[in-house]
């Protein structure tokens, strides 16, 4: 909603400048987005008036007038096609400064020049640029542009929340600043206009529930090629609003004055008869802008007996518009229920100035003052004999304005301090609530009956928001919620995610952040298996899957870093992913590493980051959840086949790491070597349980065996072989050696393992100690074939 | 020779000895079993009982002497060695020390976590929820019913089979209100999904949105949890101003500015000028909300707010385009380590 500050004025005029003005809008809940002067800054330009005009000596598109500015007469040159004698037309007299310029005499062909007739776009008045601007006779010669157009005027934008449809005209944002200035607020004259014949159209209403009120009123006789007044076309510019005919410059105009949109049918092209009615299917329908569309049976219509001549509360249509050569036309003043208009809007996908009025509701008691007010203007621009003006009711279908009952007590709590009772009856009158005190159970209070221009008060807290932002939201004291303070703990799954996080960051990995919707084709690749949930409406297809794992989001930031020359790149993320059934939400953490091991440095060899790096970085992370856990190799089709493992905790699979299959890295162009990890981030926090055990006081033993064994044994069964036979004596296992190379055969390998012995109530002897230790190379013997090196 | 000549002999070697080895045989030399001072004192026998005592006592303390010499000299022998030792072992010690590269937490995530702190130090809980919805937790919970207006305020995507993807962590508090009964105190911290995309908004960003349901909660204790949580944010007393508007969940509703922390209010790039920036919208839950999740809104009243981690990050962190933080661009992501 855009208004001139001017026009508000002449509504209500409270003591206040634009600044204070705007404030007070936006803190009663409209909010002001911007403002704008109404014209450019310019000075020195005078109404003028064209005396003469002769063709130009040396050139064919310019003219040389002669023009009068009150004092004196001035030649000026003049390109302008529509420049005649008679004409009044803003002069920029030498030394007037427009917006970057600054007007000289000049000779322009050979004739001199003593200033500048001007368009509209010169002074800042819209984009009209053909012509000069032409001025009514009635501006006096020589006059100050600026004050006979009344140019200095600010151009007020609200940004209206959609319960407000009573403030997209100037009625309803006066009616709030008399309310928050507690001033009055003037009306223009809104009286009926007699008619002077007895010409009816006959209106009848079959959709009664979109359309409960249809005032209707022939006007014959009238003169379209008329032009719309300057003072009419400049409010409609303030308001943002393009002048398109007298006929559509007078509908529009009331709409922005009193809200309510109207429109006029040119009469001769209408037959027998109006019928509101709903749109049959397959209908079809050619609108005001030549545009067809076929109708569905949901669209409200209003038609006459050969089929529909406008979609009701959105736009007219094409044969019954209204042309120069109309002389008669029907003027429509109705009341569309907010819903039918919004499907309607919504389905052909139409916002205009009249469904958005008619969508947040018009009031439905305004259609008399409209009907008559548009009349008059009418007969003022365009002449004309008007009929009288003819009422449709649908009786049961005009809404009934709801009773709401405010508690003082309700007002009290919700509020959290008590306004004045006087101020609650103020804010109520000035708002037109009409508020009647009561005094029910014992509850002291009011009863309101809500306005016919309010659509958003049903219930007692639509009241206390009404009470509380005129009397402002910003004076009510700030407090506390006063409570219980139970005791409490932190839910596990939210607290114990962040310490993952916090280890990912410490180990080197930085935190990437990716949408949740990825491209399908990098879902698919990155997991041929589960079927990605799919978004119906994406904003685009590299957006449209939901993702079933981390990896596409880590992939396309490692992309982005290597093409911006990183080498050496550590990514994780944590999040919800989509694997498989909607509902079924995993929360999920993973990370990408390439490059280097290290960063580059005077004192570490530079070497390849590997397996083992990563895996390291997983076992930190699942050090955090405590429990059991073992890597065993997998297939998995995105994964090297050599160099990836799942992670096992009970027997579940809680996640997977590796390297990126080969294949994957050469489709995605990667030209490094990643390697990735992922784990269920509950699974880690759910094995978070810790017991104390005693700790033995006995010294430990440590002893040292090289095992040649196949290549092929991994070294997890060697462990658990070990760990069979020494059970609780053995703390520590470590593997120190892996030696696979010339001085053993080839399909050998050597591991040096380490065991660490320790009793918990006495100390380990040589002797037994050594049989333990035979025991297990007996045991690794039988089980691998394995000989001590 | 006499005892005044090995104890001069004795004392010269001592002082001629450059390694604690020489100083060990010269200390066998001349006091060890066949040492000279030792084989001196063991001659003291043939010596006349007169003049024993006092040949005795200069045995003795030459021998003493060799004694302190050789203490002596050993100290400072060590002294020499561990200074020798401690002048070759010189590192540069501006050299780079052998590190790992720091990771990092995303500034989002800095964020969030921020936010919660300050929750979660009044006394109020943190609850997740899922990112996928259906249409009435989403929605009709918060009372929009199917076709009411103002559901066209959310842009939302939907998913094949009438799912939407959340557009604010709401229903997480619908789903809160269902199983729990008043007080309730808690924020919900998650992604959201709006279908809009440009300088100021992601199709996905992050959202925290509190509820308070209790006797007596007013206006006012809304104003004041939302004042005081905008200063703690910011750990500066910024002015905040409440403005009337509408959500279909609230009642009263309204939207909340904090003072530009940038220019300080005066106006400037971060908050277009206007010295203000806009941070979060709040209200009183509405009847229909309470009602419809089983509480007595008679007896109850509550209050909700909701506002975007990612623009307060980005106020916060001097951000201009939302954009930026998914891009994951490690030079920028290193900026908040």
């Amino acid at each position: 909603m855009q208004f001139s500050e001017r026009w508000l004025r002449e509504w209500v005029d409270p003591d206040i400048d634009t600044e204070t003005l705007c404030e007070q809008l936006t803190g009663a809940g409209l909010e002001v987005d911007g403002t704008a002067d109404a014209a450019a800054a310019f000075t020195g330009v005078v109404v003028g008036e064209i005396l003469e005009v002769v063709p130009h000596p040396n050139a064919d598109s310019l003219y040389v007038c002669r023009v009068a500015d009150g004092s004196d007469s001035h030649q000026v040159v003049c390109g302008a096609p529509n420049a005649r004698a008679g004409m009044k037309s803003p002069f920029a007299r030498t030394g007037a400064v427009l917006p970057g310029v600054e007007v000289c005499a000049r000779d322009i062909r050979g004739v001199e020049s003593n200033g500048m007739l001007c368009s509209a776009a010169e002074l800042g008045l819209g984009d009209e640029a053909d012509g000069i601007l032409e001025l009514p006779d009635a501006c006096a010669t020589g006059a100050d542009v600026r004050e006979a157009l009344a140019l200095d005027d600010c151009c007020i934008t609200l940004d209206l929340t959609p319960n407000r449809g009573d403030c997209l005209s100037l009625k309803g944002v006066a009616r709030e600043v008399g309310v928050l200035n507690d001033l009055p607020i003037q009306a223009p004259d809104c009286s009926p206009v007699p008619a002077r014949i007895d010409d009816r159209f006959p209106v009848e209403i079959v959709a009664g529930e979109g359309c409960p009120r249809y005032l209707g009123r022939v006007v014959r006789n009238v003169d379209t090629g008329k032009s719309t007044p300057l003072w009419m076309m400049e409010r409609l510019r303030r308001s943002g609003l393009r002048s398109i005919d007298p006929v559509v410059d007078v509908t529009n105009y009331v709409m922005l004055e009193l809200g309510q949109p109207l429109h006029a049918f040119d009469l001769g092209m209408l037959h027998e008869r109006i019928i509101v009615r709903m749109a049959e299917e397959d209908e079809r329908f050619t609108l005001l802008d030549g545009s067809q569309v076929d109708l569905d049976d949901e669209t409200l219509l209003i038609t006459d007996a050969r089929g529909p001549v406008a979609m009701a509360g959105v736009m007219g249509g094409e044969r019954s518009a209204v042309q120069e050569s109309s002389r008669d036309i029907f003027l429509e003043c109705a009341f569309f229920a907010p819903l039918k208009v919004m499907g309607t809007a919504r389905r052909y996908g139409m916002q205009t100035d009249a469904s958005q009025r008619f969508e947040r509701g018009v009031d439905y008691a305004l259609q008399e003052a409209a009907i008559e007010r548009a009349t008059r203007l009418l007969l003022d621009v365009v002449g004309g004999d008007p009929g009288p003006t003819v009422v449709t009711e649908s009786a049961g279908d005009v809404p009934q304005p709801p009773s709401v009952r405010l508690r003082r007590s309700r007002l009290d709590l919700l509020v959290g301090e008590e306004v004045p009772e006087a101020d609650v009856d103020r804010i109520f009158s000035r708002l037109e609530f009409s508020p009647r005190k009561t005094d029910r159970d014992g509850q002291a209070g009011w009863e309101i009956a809500a306005p016919s221009h309010r659509f958003d008060i049903a219930i007692e807290e639509d009241l206390v928001e009404e009470v509380c932002r005129i009397h402002g939201y910003n004076q009510v004291a700030d407090s506390y919620p006063l409570g219980e303070l139970s005791p409490r703990t932190i839910p596990r799954d939210f607290a114990g995610f962040r310490p993952m996080c916090d280890v990912l960051a410490a180990l080197g990995y930085r935190e990437a952040i990716t949408y949740s919707f990825v491209a399908p084709e990098r879902m698919q690749l990155l997991d041929p298996v589960h079927s990605p949930v799919r978004i119906a409406n994406p904003m685009s297809r590299d957006q449209s899957v939901m993702r079933s794992n981390l990896l596409p989001g880590l992939v396309g930031a490692l992309q982005t870093n290597l093409a911006r020359q990183q080498r050496r790149v550590r990514l994780f993320e944590y999040g919800q992913c989509f694997p498989g059934a909607r509902t079924e939400e995993v929360f999920r953490i993973g990370g990408i590493a390439c490059g280097e091991r290290a960063p580059e440095s005077w004192s570490t060899p530079s070497a390849p980051l590997d397996f083992f790096d990563v895996k390291g970085d997983v076992e930190r992370l699942l050090a955090m959840g405590g429990g059991s856990y073992v890597f065993e190799p997998a297939s998995d089709p995105v994964l090297h086949p050599g160099q990836s493992a799942l992670v096992l905790c009970e027997k579940q699979v809680i996640g997977r790491l590796g390297r990126l299959h080969p294949e994957i890295e050469e489709s995605l162009d990667l030209g490094v070597r990643a390697f990735v990890f992922e784990l269920d981030a509950r699974a880690l926090v759910e094995q978070r349980e810790r017991q104390h055990e005693a700790i033995s006081r006995f010294p430990s033993v440590r002893r040292d065996l090289a095992v040649v064994i196949d290549r092929a044994v991994p070294a997890r069964e060697v462990e658990s072989a070990v760990r069979e036979v020494l059970g609780e004596l053995l703390t520590e296992f470590t593997v120190f050696d892996v030696y696979e190379g010339e001085r053993i055969d080839s399909n050998k390998k050597s591991l040096g393992i380490g065991l660490t012995l320790q009793h918990v109530s006495r100390t380990l002897v040589d002797d037994e100690t050594n049989t333990f230790v035979d025991a297990v190379v007996s045991c690794l013997a039988e089980r691998f074939g394995a000989r001590l090196r | 020779m006499d005892v005044d000549d090995i104890r001069a002999e004795a004392l010269s070697a001592v002082s001629a000895s450059d390694s604690p080895e020489r100083l060990d045989e010269v200390r066998v030399e001349y006091l060890g079993k066949k040492g000279k001072l030792t084989l001196l004192a063991r001659s003291l026998r043939f010596l006349d009982p007169s003049e024993r005592p006092a040949a005795g006592a200069r045995n003795n303390a030459a021998k003493d002497a060799v004694v302190q010499a050789i203490e002596a000299r050993r100290a400072a022998l060590t002294a020499e060695q561990l200074a020798r030792t401690l002048s070759e072992d010189v590192v540069d010690v501006t050299l780079p020390g052998r590190r790992q590269n720091p990771g990092s937490l995303h500034p989002i995530t800095q964020t969030m976590r921020r936010i919660e702190d300050i929750f979660l130090g009044a006394g109020y809980g943190v609850v997740t929820g899922p990112e996928i919805e259906d249409d009435y937790h989403n929605f009709e919970a918060l009372n929009l019913p199917p076709h009411h207006p103002a559901r066209t305020m959310w842009d939302t995507f939907y998913l094949e089979g009438g799912h939407v993807l959340r557009t604010h962590t709401s229903p997480v508090q619908v789903r809160v209100m269902e199983k729990t009964r008043p007080p309730i105190r808690i924020i919900c911290p998650g992604r959201v999904f709006r279908r809009e995309s440009d300088l100021t908004h992601t199709p996905m960003f992050h959202q925290v949105e509190g509820l308070v349901v209790d006797e007596g909660i007013s206006f006012a204790d809304l104003k004041g949890t939302v004042v005081g949580f905008v200063r703690r944010f910011y750990d500066k007393e910024v002015g905040v101003r409440f403005r009337p508007s509408y959500f279909p969940f609230t009642e009263p509703s309204a939207e909340v500015d904090a003072q530009c922390v940038h220019c300080e209010g005066s106006g400037c790039r971060v908050c277009s000028g206007t010295g203000w920036v806009e941070v979060m919208g709040c209200g009183m839950v509405h009847p229909n909300v309470l009602r419809m999740s089983g509480i007595d809104a008679e007896r109850n009243t509550g209050f909700a707010f909701g506002f975007g981690a990612d623009r307060l990050a980005a106020f916060y962190f001097g951000v201009d385009d939302l954009r930026l933080f998914f891009d994951n661009d490690v030079r920028f992501l290193s900026q908040f380590s």
